[in-house]
């Protein structure tokens, strides 16, 4: 069984204090689960379901939305979690007149 | 002996309290730098020079914070004297430099390398005048001094999981400690407020505070966007995100933990900017480290905790920095490089009020003249923030 911290009551993801291989059993303070995929240490994995778009939690607060369905016991990261601050890139795309082109 | 936690210290003319005692060899501009490292090297480890890359082709505001920052150097509290080394047809003006030493009681010199007629007289007279100052600062003692009269620069680099799980909780006990003595606290790096300034904004001791550190965040935020790029990249960086970190947001809310719990934020100021409240600053700086302990110490901090998941190695010239960590890999891949380590947050359940104690008498042991690993390195990072191409 591999230790993984939840900071706040609050949160959906638990931090991996070593490495953890998928099917690996962990133990998240109140709560027990069975990792899907490999989890890096120091990286996240979800308490939860957590549906696309909704917050990711830690620390009590959000720090970020799920860019796509994200199930218990899952690597949580970049590939799955959008940040919602600083993102130039998409206020480039709104701005963009490339993006809508008429006709389509 | 002043009563509560104390630490020897050196009280200045100018009611302001030391801890490290240099001289201070202040390049007016990039031309006379290597002049300048010259003369400080002749009286290592007292020379501190302050190499930078300006000093001439800035107009506006990127000229005024270069002198700022050049002045807030030359009276600062860990300086007990000044040698400028001028070029001569520079922008930055010798003379101010030189008055705002003296201003602050400490004697001051100026050697124009045009003036004395090239690199090889400018040096031999410049490390002339620093052996006479070097001399005389052996004279002034150390005496007792209050933890109160500390501003403490709290900051973090090269994060992991492990920064705000451990290093920079424990970092923020310290915070609330000297707070609760009356002591001042520093925090910079304003991109990395964001996503948590909702809990800053929240302990304000005025709602003006609140809203300047709101307003100055969105600022940053604005800045980034404007390039029209995702600030991932570089917040959290690729390191950071290899370490565990997702979103600028994450490494946000561990970063802030170094602002303690419960120390009301009292000031938000700029760049290397006095700090005059005591509890705790806000100061606009970049997320750069070297540039944003660069403004902090500029502001009056004597003393950095630095903290690092991933192991980093910065100093600054004339403030000890003390680098802890949480992760105990770090603690043992980069030891000669680590201060303390409060791994034992993560690995063997070491309460944050006991690394916060642990940390305290670092700060003390450090404030009354115990070398950082960083100074014992000859660690002297030394940048000043800009915003304006050059001319």
């Amino acid at each position: 069984v591999i230790a993984a911290i939840v900071v706040n009551s609050g949160d959906n993801v638990a931090t991996a204090l070593e490495s953890i291989d998928a099917g690996q059993t962990v133990d998240a303070g109140a709560v027990r689960l069975t990792a899907v995929d490999a989890i890096p240490r120091g990286h996240k994995i979800a308490l939860c379901d957590i549906a696309a778009g909704a917050a990711v939690v830690k620390y009590g607060s959000p720090i970020g939305t799920a860019s796509s369905p994200i199930a218990a016991g899952t690597h949580v990261h970049t590939h799955n979690v959008a940040s919602a601050r600083g993102r130039g890139d998409l206020q480039a795309v709104r701005r963009s007149p490339d993006v809508n082109p008429q006709g389509m | 002996m002043t009563p509560g936690p104390a630490f020897l210290g050196y009280a200045r003319a100018d009611g302001k309290v030391g801890i490290r005692n240099h001289v201070l060899v202040v390049p007016t501009v990039i031309c006379a730098a290597v002049v300048a490292e010259r003369v400080a090297a002749a009286i290592a480890p007292v020379g501190a020079a302050l190499p930078h890359l300006a000093g001439c082709g800035q107009i506006g505001p990127d000229l005024t914070v270069t002198h700022d920052t050049l002045a807030a150097y030359a009276r600062h509290p860990n300086v007990g004297a000044v040698i400028v080394v001028a070029l001569g047809c520079e922008q930055v003006v010798a003379q101010q430099i030189a008055d705002a030493a003296r201003q602050a009681g400490r004697p001051a010199h100026i050697v124009s390398i045009q003036a004395e007629g090239g690199t090889l007289r400018a040096t031999a007279r410049g490390i002339e005048i620093a052996r006479e100052l070097a001399a005389s600062m052996d004279r002034i003692e150390r005496s007792w001094c209050p933890a109160s009269s500390l501003v403490l620069s709290v900051k973090c680099g090269g994060s992991d999981y492990t920064s705000g799980l451990a290093s920079n909780p424990a970092v923020g006990r310290l915070a609330d400690t000297l707070v609760d003595l009356g002591g001042a606290v520093v925090l910079g790096e304003i991109a990395e407020i964001m996503g948590a300034e909702h809990l800053l904004a929240a302990r304000a001791s005025t709602p003006a505070a609140g809203a300047q550190l709101l307003r100055v965040v969105s600022r940053v935020e604005a800045e980034a966007m404007a390039l029209g790029v995702d600030i991932r990249g570089t917040q959290p960086s690729p390191g950071n995100i290899r370490g565990g970190l997702t979103t600028i947001e994450e490494k946000s809310l561990g970063a802030t933990h170094k602002a303690g719990e419960r120390a009301r934020l009292e000031d938000v100021v700029g760049y290397a900017a006095p700090i005059t409240k005591r509890g705790l600053t806000v100061m606009d700086t970049p997320g750069l480290d070297v540039e944003s302990v660069t403004g902090m110490v500029g502001g009056g901090a004597q003393i950095v905790v630095f903290t690092t998941g991933l192991g980093t190695p910065t100093g600054n010239p004339i403030a000890p920095v003390i680098k802890v960590t949480g992760n105990a890999r770090t603690a043992q891949t980069m030891a000669d490089n680590i201060d303390v380590d409060v791994s034992g947050i993560l690995t063997a359940g070491e309460p944050f009020d006991a690394a916060g104690r642990r940390l305290f008498g670092e700060v003390l042991e450090v404030a009354s003249g115990r070398p950082t690993a960083a100074e014992r390195l000859g660690h002297r990072e030394f940048a000043i923030h800009r915003r304006n191409p050059t001319i």
